[in-house]
């Protein structure tokens, strides 16, 4: 009896470990996914988008507040169009705002931050961000210093 | 000498074939295990509970020595900070199922079939046959049910001790930041990097129990016989863990 008692508790107490390390996984080690009130879509398009990612961070003022959701060429306009998703409790953002590709830290990685505008309508799911920065990308920036060091001589 | 190839060859893909046909038989007489649930919690308790404590010092040293490995790499560029998601990433995915599976091969599969292999030494399995109860019905499946569950269980804690053991190195003891470790932690964990553990920890799971119970049922009735049973299961698990492992990761990378 006293056997059987000791290897009830001891299954039981495994398999509930098994399960809160299981629920542990889950919810408390990732959040890439989680906006718990709902969020909104907003495409932007890019000249060149440098090495944005899907899932990359979208912030305003430092501050997270959605991820970019996809990343497609846009057949006729030639650039590409980044749909991004943003938190729906940030539904006041300006919808005249810029949105700019940027880099955190030196050998970070990219991200959007967005800037806001002036105006009073706000953005909603399927606004299109229509003042855009591409990504600065370090080759282009070396060609310029190149041309501007020769010029100054 | 080719015939001896060909024969060893014959041999393979002939014990191979047994092999799968005994694992279709496991999930045929699953489901009537399952109404008898106490014959699977008993094997839970000695594949799952009785490898606990094995897995939790172990998980907890990995991860401790993982978070010291990619400290003392990652502080060399100035990003300790990384230190979170590098653990959690590379215990999730790669060194939680697998060096889990390895260790449950050892400690728990061996278990399985030096019992199996007893039990077909001592002609337990033959007097089961002859009471008319079918020795898989009654032996193969509830071990392998009680591994095939047990594993993803005991890989989950693995990680998550793991992730502490890095915890306790990289903030206390290297001095990081606790709310940069979770929350770098956070941004460079997504939900399909849990997924592949998890998933990669279920098959692990089926394979190294399929193993186990396969090697005790199949084993030569003699003393030796046992003995190689025992060696054959931790060999052919690890080998067959770690091409599954190479798999599964090829498969979510592409």
């Amino acid at each position: 009896m006293q056997q059987t008692k000791s290897v009830e508790i001891g299954t039981g107490a495994f398999v509930l470990l098994g399960f809160a390390a299981l629920f542990f996984l889950t919810t408390q080690t990732s959040n890439l996914q989680s906006f718990d009130d709902g969020y909104f879509d907003v495409t932007a398009h890019f000249d060149n988008i440098g090495g944005l990612k899907v899932r990359s961070p979208v912030s305003m003022a430092g501050v997270k507040i959605g991820r970019v959701q996809s990343i497609e060429f846009d057949r006729e306009r030639f650039d590409a169009l980044v749909v991004l998703r943003i938190d729906a409790k940030y539904d006041q953002i300006p919808d005249d705002s810029d949105a700019s590709i940027l880099t955190a830290g030196l050998l970070g990685s990219q991200y959007v931050g967005l800037q806001p505008g002036g105006s009073d309508l706000y953005l909603e799911e399927g606004s299109e961000l229509e003042f855009t920065q591409s990504a600065i990308v370090l080759e282009n920036l070396i060609g310029r210093f190149l041309v501007n060091a020769g010029g100054s001589d | 000498m080719i015939r001896d190839l060909a024969e060893t060859f014959g041999g393979f893909v002939r014990t191979f074939g047994a092999s799968q046909l005994f694992f279709a038989r496991l999930l045929a007489e699953s489901p009537r295990v399952l109404l008898r649930p106490s014959l699977v919690s008993k094997q839970v308790y000695n594949a799952g509970a009785l490898s606990l404590v094995l897995i939790m010092v172990c998980g907890f040293f990995v991860g401790a020595v993982i978070g010291l490995q990619s400290y003392s790499n990652l502080a060399r560029f100035g990003a300790e900070d990384q230190v979170g998601p590098f653990s959690a990433l590379a215990l999730m995915k790669e060194l939680g199922p697998v060096i889990t599976a390895l260790l449950f091969a050892g400690r728990a599969g061996t278990a399985l079939a030096s019992e199996i292999g007893l039990m077909r030494v001592t002609d337990q399995l033959s007097a089961m046959e002859m009471m008319a109860i079918d020795p898989v019905v009654r032996v193969a499946v509830p071990r392998f049910l009680g591994g095939a569950f047990s594993l993803p269980l005991l890989v989950a804690i693995f990680t998550s001790i793991g992730i502490l053991g890095a915890y306790v190195v990289g903030v206390p003891l290297m001095g990081l930041d606790s709310g940069a470790f979770w929350s770098e932690m956070k941004q460079g964990v997504a939900q399909a990097d849990i997924w592949e553990g998890i998933i990669k920890s279920i098959v692990f799971g089926i394979a190294a129990s399929l193993i186990a119970v396969w090697e005790g049922y199949n084993c030569q009735p003699t003393a030796e016989g046992v003995g190689r049973a025992t060696t054959r299961t931790v060999v052919i698990s690890a080998v067959v863990v770690l091409i599954f492992d190479f798999m599964i990761t090829a498969i979510a990378i592409t």
